[in-house]
């Protein structure tokens, strides 16, 4: 069976060690975890995790089942049944050379990222857009030597009110 | 009112209906059992803290209520793993209480310090870090709650020692209102009435029954269901005593060490109906060739249970005693004429497989442990609280001893622990006093908590321990002779100790029989008499006997190595 990309988005109770929880489940039982992030919600005490794995679809089924066993799991969506929004920010930092600069400038340009840090070799870029836009980013850079990358991991919401 | 950690505990615990802790003392719970003797709740005091986990399990099976351990923290609470990770797989109401060093020394690795909830983590239902006493009372509340609720699980509380003595105003705690916490019990109906249909319209049905069934109390249910719709039954080892043994329905136990029957009836069944299972290797083997011919109905309380390890047609989440009832109701509407007959050539086949391998065994010259099991259930009328160790022993237990209730079969089934039974039998001995308590075990496991002989007898419990003695541990070493050409290594126990002197150590009785002509008197011996005290049941027993049908792991469980 195919193996899929799922973005998982898991409301948690905000208490101690539910992320713990969560990572222990997807170690002990072999899951994959791509990325995760967390943060809490509008509501107090609830936070959302966007998590994202591959899985064929019977493993997902099971993954979402095992999530919502979790006393502290309130709910689980799977974004990728619906249409959804996702964002990713990166922060890259790139060797800027004074005959790269107006290149590097041009292509922030483009891609509407903003730089956020200047040093004497280098460019720290901050990039925000869903995969496709970071990826194509960074092969532009890579030529001019990208030092350093950070990435957020994958946060996600449904196009239409859930 | 002000009341200290240790006085809201008590309350909470007194709130829950506990009239037993299974424990043992120390630093971090020192102010815990300080409150704990000015109470009426009795302690009892073990001599390992795994026992006090399987005396809680024990209990728990027994008595049908949530079962309490209490033990101090660092070594005490690691000593609680094995017990824990057991009533997890098994699915056990229990509610274990570590303490904990003092919150402000948390972190710092202080003496006796373990992360035990980290620990406890992936083999707990949930667990808690206790981390102010104002949250004591509702945290204990919600820990009974979730233990017993759903599908039933351990939860641990870890109590650091400060939260204990502190005193604060004490308030009743509120009503639980865990809204990431609502077990499905009432089933669909919708599920349901396609099961009928397929009732209905099965000519090869069978109904596989696990220890969902016992837990949710639900074997009347299952027994009407299964008369009434005409269906044969085998049960998982946890199910064992769900549907009477004596019925003409009854299949056997299925799986690795299960009938010829029973595991050849899955097999060609077209109908399976699943209930309170969740398909452990032991039980499926080689899952694409199981019930293969099968559409597989599965009704559990746990969703992550259903297909998990097997596809299933019509899947039904509820509790199993709802989901019967239900069922039962519609079946009550539907039109079952005839569907005896209907059933006729089914029954038939099963009878042709029942001829041509039944369980046996031959009694020779040397005692054969079926035979010790056998003479058992003769002489309880099968009426007997059976517990179990783990290997060879165990399964002569499931194959020879016949199950007509529930609750009398108490078993380490999904870890197979060794050393569960006797302190198994403990419990349940504490839980139903009038009741008689055997322990069927094996030489190698019976050492491993031996120790809780002291607490039998202490508690002046007339715990029946069986061992079917042969010198190995006999499960393995009958692996080694199948699979590795008789290599056993390290599988020989010829440096056990004489039992009937340890017993006798102990204050306890120790009996012994070497020749088959002993074994009666032995058991008769050991069963009626000694009312106040534990009594060891030593049967010398054929050294290499195996243990059989087997179906090899991973293989499809239609190819049964058989007698
Ligand atoms: C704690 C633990 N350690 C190891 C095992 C592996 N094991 C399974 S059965 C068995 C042999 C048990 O020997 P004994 O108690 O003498 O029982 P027999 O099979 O001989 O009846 C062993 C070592 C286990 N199940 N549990
Ligand atoms: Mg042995």
């Amino acid at each position: 069976m195919t193996e899929e990309k799922h973005v998982l988005s898991i409301l948690v109770d905000n208490k101690p060690g539910v992320l713990s929880r969560i990572a222990g489940l997807f170690s002990g039982r072999g899951y994959n975890i791509e990325s995760l992030c967390v943060a809490e919600t509008m509501e107090e005490g609830v936070s959302r995790i966007t998590l994202v794995t591959q899985a064929n679809l019977p493993l997902v089924e099971q993954i979402k089942k095992q999530l919502n066993k979790l006393i502290n799991v309130i709910k689980v969506f799977d974004m990728t049944e619906a249409q959804y929004v996702q964002r990713e920010l990166a922060l890259i930092k790139v060797t800027a050379k004074p005959e790269n600069r107006a290149e590097i400038l041009r292509i922030v340009d483009i891609f509407r990222c903003k730089v956020v840090d200047v040093g004497m070799d280098h460019y720290t870029i901050e990039v925000t857009g869903d995969e496709g836009k970071l990826t194509a980013i960074r092969g532009l850079l890579k030529p001019m030597g990208i030092k350093e990358i950070a990435r957020t991991g994958m946060i996600a919401l449904f196009r239409d009110a859930k | 009112m002000k009341l200290s950690g240790a006085q809201i505990l008590m309350k909470a615990l007194k709130d829950e209906g506990v009239d037993t802790i299974f424990g043992y003392p120390g630093g971090a719970v020192i102010d815990i059992y300080d409150e704990l003797v000015k109470t009426d709740i009795r302690h009892v005091l073990v001599r390992h803290e795994q026992g006090a986990v399987h005396a809680a399990d024990g209990y728990a099976r027994a008595a049908g209520k949530v079962g309490v351990c209490l033990v101090t923290s660092g070594p005490g609470a690691t000593n609680t793993v094995t017990g824990i990770a057991s009533a997890y797989m098994d699915s056990i109401p229990m509610v274990v209480i570590t303490g904990q060093v003092p919150r402000g020394l948390i972190g710092n690795d202080a003496f006796q310090e373990v992360d035990i909830v980290g620990i406890t983590r992936p083999c707990t239902k949930h667990n808690y870090l206790v981390e102010s006493t104002e949250s004591l009372a509702r945290i204990i509340k919600e820990a009974f709650y979730i233990a017993r609720s759903g599908r039933p699980g351990p939860v641990l509380v870890d109590i650091p020692k400060d939260v204990v003595n502190m005193r604060i105003h004490y308030k009743e705690p509120a009503k639980i209102n865990m809204r990431s916490y609502n077990p499905t019990i009432n089933p669909n109906k919708r599920q349901l009435q396609k099961v009928v249909s397929l009732v209905e319209k099965a000519r090869r049905p069978v109904i596989f029954a696990g220890g969902g069934i016992i837990l949710s109390k639900a074997s009347e249910e299952l027994t009407r269901f299964a008369r009434h719709a005409q269906i044969p039954v085998t049960t998982s080892l946890m199910g064992l005593g769900a549907f009477p043994g004596s019925d003409p329905l009854w299949l056997g136990m299925i799986g690795m060490h299960g009938t010829y029957r029973a595991n050849m009836s899955t097999s060609e069944c077209d109908l399976l109906i699943a209930i309170g299972v969740r398909f452990d290797d032991r039980v499926t083997g080689k899952t694409d060739a199981f019930a293969a011919q099968a559409e597989i109905v599965h009704i559990d309380i746990d969703p992550t249970s259903i297909r998990k390890n097997i596809p299933v047609t019509v899947p039904v989440v509820g509790d199993c005693r709802a989901a019967l009832t239900t069922l039962n109701e519609m079946l009550g509407e539907a039109d079952l004429n005839g569907i005896a007959d209907k059933r006729q050539k089914w029954f038939a086949r099963i009878e042709e497989w029942k001829a041509l391998s039944r369980l046996a065994y031959q009694q020779g010259e040397v005692i054969k442990p079926q035979y010790v099991v056998e003479k058992l259930y003769e002489l309880t009328k099968g009426d007997a609280i059976i517990t179990t160790e783990v290997g060879q022993n165990q399964m002569w237990a499931a194959q020879f001893y016949h199950f007509n209730q529930p609750n009398h079969f108490i078993t380490s089934g999904g870890l197979g622990v060794m050393g569960f039974g006797l302190p198994a039998a403990i419990g349940a001995q504490i839980a139903q006093p009038d009741r008689l308590v055997v322990d069927i075990a094996g030489d190698g496991s019976i050492q491993m908590n031996i120790q809780e002989m002291a607490t039998a007898v202490q508690c002046c419990l007339p715990v029946k321990v069986v061992i079917l003695n042969n010198g190995y541990l006999g499960m393995v070493r009958q692996w080694q002779e199948l699979f590795y050409d008789k290599r056993y290594a390290c599988t020989c126990m010829d440096h056990a100790p004489d039992f009937v002197k340890l017993a006798e150590a102990y204050g306890a009785v120790g009996l012994r029989a070497t020749t088959p002509d002993e074994v009666e008197a032995v058991l008769k011996r050991g069963l009626s008499n000694y009312k106040d005290r534990p009594v060891i049941m030593d049967f010398v027993v054929d050294k290499e006997e195996s243990v059989y049908p087997m179906v090899p792991a991973g293989a499809p469980i239609t190819e049964m190595l058989l007698v």
